[in-house]
């Protein structure tokens, strides 16, 4: 049993809410493990509560074999849990490059140096230009990230996930707003990453759900119906029940 | 102990609190509904408390120069508001800080042009001048007692208003989404003149009864308004209630403090130490207060993580 | 980037040729008008790490000024002379004061920050107004000035030079600092803290650590101040100050280096004017801030940088 990440039981409510209800399942290493669900189902609450920005009424998270669920989102990043937002949360004032190294600061450490200037140090910079090759946004590394397309802006955001160097990735919709030729160019590089990271996926695009997704888990009203394959899930009869009207 | 003292300062203390809350109360309303911090609400103040001298003066009677001042200031506030303010709703509160400083610095010269730097003499109305005998046996200002009662009377026709009536219940739902508000076809920016007005009013009322009491001066206000701000920390933001109890917890401890720290501490150490210390330490008692409770509850009192 | 080369290439050198010409005219008035400028200017400076790189709006920096100034005046008051043990004790004790009331207040954000600085600003205040000893309310005369070997700060155009290399140091300094991986680390905090917490930062010790340095460098201001004027009054750390202090970073245009300088000058001379034409020249100042706010947003050095 080789788990990266195992969630259980856990639990949040707001109010009479229950955003969250007894989650559990299991994310092996290497494992693409797509979270899907109608809207309103807790998705986002749900990768909240891994990331550490939420903290849940009840349950556990363990990581790598840690119990996490006290610990605060810094240092979840900070031992390779990485994630990625929804609505677009970069630097805007800051250049793409600048954003990339940034988080390249924030996974090595040393902030506490007043003298030297980080945007020529190169222990930083070059990380960064790395990952944003990766993510194909080469050329626009010296643009200011406010100025830059949504579609770039969620390429930004898995560059700057990546770039922690996490060992799980959390990635929240990152296809969200995207039109079709993006999508693909988004789908092309997540299939680039599947081997060398964990990847927990919340996505409503089910082209690229069902094309990267190792296993997928459904979550409706706040609870997991059914982890399995995707060909199980997709026969699968309340998972059908669950997203009438909805195309599967 | 003499208590007789004791309870004498406790009065006081609540007098004085009662002054705080009403400051804090339009001053919490107003942040609380229109996310507008106004660093001018001790220019209200001090206008209250010159424009009632100068009413009494001309007309002769307390009670039409209190009206008088009243009026004024709610009229000076709705036109700060419509002039100056309305442009700040949409900033951050770092520019209604700055902008609202500016406004100090304006009202407190232009109230020096008028009636001059010197301390302004303002009395309580002849008929209220007398003392009470209270259970104690000392007695004790008529008039102190009488603004703790339009004090407590206040706070009363608030919570009324707020919760009982059509205004009350537009005033809590602007609180909680403007936009919504407006949409529904209630005239937003009428209501907030309105509110800011009545914030005015409340600031105003509080100079003109604080007026004999305390000196009435430019920049009397800003003296004042930092204990408010403690006052409204304390008791948590947008909080009516939590003004109501963060004005008396504060006005009690820092009169208590005042009369009473420096011979207590010359129990404890020696007088000439106490002499010095005893001053210092109470004027910084009730900021002390302040981080204590924030330590503990963050958001204040009744305030809400917002 | 050319325009801001000619700025500071004007700038420095109309400040050097200063006090030669106006001693020529013997006008020796604007020596030590700008003397002041340049010293409040350093104050300025050190607000704008905190609150133009860092977003905290503190309305209590003035506090430094008066702890700097009390520093020094509190010294010679005890027959301390040395310029060297004034100057430590002054930024020293400014990033001490620094430490305890950032400890508390950066634990808030938002408008409770605000108001948490401004009230530990005005407790300050009281306590230097309850210390009798060292003149109350009245404030209190320096009896010696700080003694350094080969400069007498005694020396009005001695005193302006000091003032001008420090001025220029704690701009440079301050630059170097915010372009550091610590200030990029502080100015992610400030443009993003979901994201910085997100990535890892962790916002409370970066800011802690920009407050006590902002103190400490401010505190070095109120020593020069007291050597400036050698009487200081509490005044000197009241929120009114902190004010002037907040308008000269955002007039000047806040996160910017030429910003704070700028803005001194801009703020200091205009009440000068202000102050030649009527007594109550805050009454045509206030309403000129007001519209400022409203109106000028990005603040004077915005013509250097290019804007959203």
């Amino acid at each position: 049993m080789n788990n990266l990440l195992s969630v259980e039981n856990l639990s949040k409510s707001f109010g009479a809410l229950r955003a969250s209800d007894g989650i559990g399942f299991d994310v092996g290493e290497g494992e693409t493990h797509a979270v899907i669900g109608p809207n309103g189902a807790g998705k986002t609450t749900l990768i909240s509560q891994l990331a550490g920005n939420l903290r849940p009424d009840a349950g556990s998270i363990r990581f790598a074999g840690e119990d996490i669920t006290r610990l605060s989102a810094p240092r979840r990043s900070r031992k390779g849990l990485a994630r990625s937002f929804q609505i677009t949360s970069v630097f805007p004032e800051f250049t793409a490059l600048d954003n990339v190294a940034l988080a390249v600061q924030a996974q090595a450490g040393h902030s506490f140096r007043f003298w030297r200037p980080a945007q020529q140090d190169s222990r930083l910079t070059d990380p960064a230009s790395r990952v944003l090759s990766e993510v194909g946004l080469t050329e626009r590394q010296h643009i200011l990230a406010a100025n830059l397309s949504h579609g770039e802006h969620r390429q930004l955001e898995v560059a700057m996930a990546l770039a922690t160097r996490p060992r799980l990735l959390l990635l929240d919709e990152p296809m969200a707003g995207m039109g079709i030729e993006e999508s693909q160019r988004m789908i092309a590089l997540l299939g680039a990453l599947k081997r060398r990271l964990t990847i927990i996926l919340v996505e409503h695009d089910m082209d690229a759900v069902f094309r990267l997704a190792d296993r997928i888990s459904v979550l409706v009203y706040g609870r997991i119906i059914a982890t399995d394959t995707p060909e199980k899930i997709r026969a699968n009869e309340e998972v059908r029940r669950a997203y009438l009207g909805e195309d599967a | 102990m003499n208590w007789a003292l004791v309870f004498e300062q406790l009065l006081n203390g609540l007098q004085y609190g009662v002054t705080l809350f009403l400051m804090a109360a339009g001053l919490t309303l107003v942040f609380g509904i229109m996310n507008l911090v106004n660093l001018a609400h001790g220019s209200l103040y001090m206008v209250g408390a010159y424009l009632a001298v100068a009413a009494t003066q001309w007309t002769g009677s307390y009670l039409a120069g209190l009206a008088l001042g009243l009026v004024g200031t709610l009229l000076v506030g709705m036109a700060v508001e419509v002039i100056a303010l309305r442009t700040l709703y949409e900033r951050d509160h770092l520019d209604q800080v700055l902008a609202t400083f500016g406004l100090i610095l304006f009202f407190n010269e232009l109230v020096a042009m008028i009636w001059g730097r010197a301390a302004l003499f303002a009395s309580g109305p002849a008929w209220l001048s007398g003392h009470i005998e209270l259970f104690t046996g000392s007695r004790y200002p008529l008039y102190r007692l009488v603004i703790i009662l339009i004090g407590f009377l206040t706070a009363l026709i608030l919570w009324y208003v707020v919760a009982r009536t059509r205004l009350g219940m537009l005033i809590r739902a602007g609180a909680s989404n403007r936009t919504m508000v407006a949409a529904l076809g209630t005239n937003i920016r009428l209501l907030y003149t309105v509110v800011f007005g009545f914030g005015a009013a409340l600031a105003g009322l509080a100079g003109i009864l604080a007026g004999p009491i305390y000196n009435v001066q430019p920049g009397m206000g800003e003296l004042i308004l930092i204990q408010v701000f403690v006052v409204i920390v304390i008791g948590g933001i947008g909080s009516i209630r939590g003004a109501l109890v963060g004005a008396i917890i504060v006005g009690v401890v820092d009169t208590l403090g005042r009369a009473f720290l420096k011979p207590l501490l010359g129990t404890l150490i020696s007088l000439p130490a106490a002499e010095s210390a005893g001053p210092a330490l109470a004027s910084m008692l009730i900021y002390l207060l302040m981080a204590v409770v924030l330590a503990v509850k963050p958001a204040g009192i009744f305030g809400s993580r917002n | 980037m050319k325009k801001k080369i000619a700025f500071w290439a004007v700038l420095v050198a109309a400040l050097i040729l200063l006090p030669p010409l106006v001693l020529a005219v013997k006008q020796p008035y604007y020596v030590d008008l700008v003397r002041r400028i340049m010293i409040l200017a350093i104050a300025a400076i050190s607000l704008d790490l905190i609150l133009g790189y860092g977003g905290l709006v503190s309305f209590g920096h003035a506090a430094y000024l008066g702890v700097g100034a009390y520093a020094v005046g509190i010294l010679a008051f005890y027959g301390v002379a040395s310029g060297w043990a004034h100057f430590a004790v002054a930024i020293g004790a400014s990033a001490l004061v620094a430490l305890a009331i950032g400890a508390v207040s950066i634990r808030t954000s938002g408008i409770y920050f605000i108001m948490i600085t401004l009230a530990f600003t005005q407790m300050l205040y009281y306590l230097g107004i309850s210390l009798a000893e060292f003149g109350g309310d009245d404030g209190m005369r320096i009896k010696t000035r700080s003694r350094f070997p080969l400069v007498d700060l005694g020396d009005p155009v001695t005193a302006y030079y000091v003032a001008f290399v420090l001025m220029l140091l704690s701009a440079f300094i301050v630059s170097r600092i915010v372009n550091s991986r610590f200030g990029m680390a502080l100015r992610a905090c400030k443009s993003n803290d979901a994201r910085a917490r997100a990535l890892g930062f962790s916002p409370y010790p970066v800011r802690l650590i920009a407050f006590v340095i902002a103190g400490g460098l401010c505190g070095l201001s109120g020593a020069l101040y007291a050597n400036h004027t050698n009487y200081i009054t509490p005044s000197l750390m009241s929120w009114l100050q902190s004010g002037e202090l907040m308008f000269m970073v955002i007039l000047g245009g806040m996160g910017t280096t030429a910003g704070p300088v700028l803005g001194a000058f801009a703020l200091l001379l205009a009440e000068e004017v202000l102050k030649g034409f009527t007594e109550y020249w805050q009454v045509i100042l206030g309403p000129l801030l007001v519209l400022s706010v409203i109106f000028f947003r990005h603040g004077l050095a915005g013509i250097f940088s290019r804007h959203e």
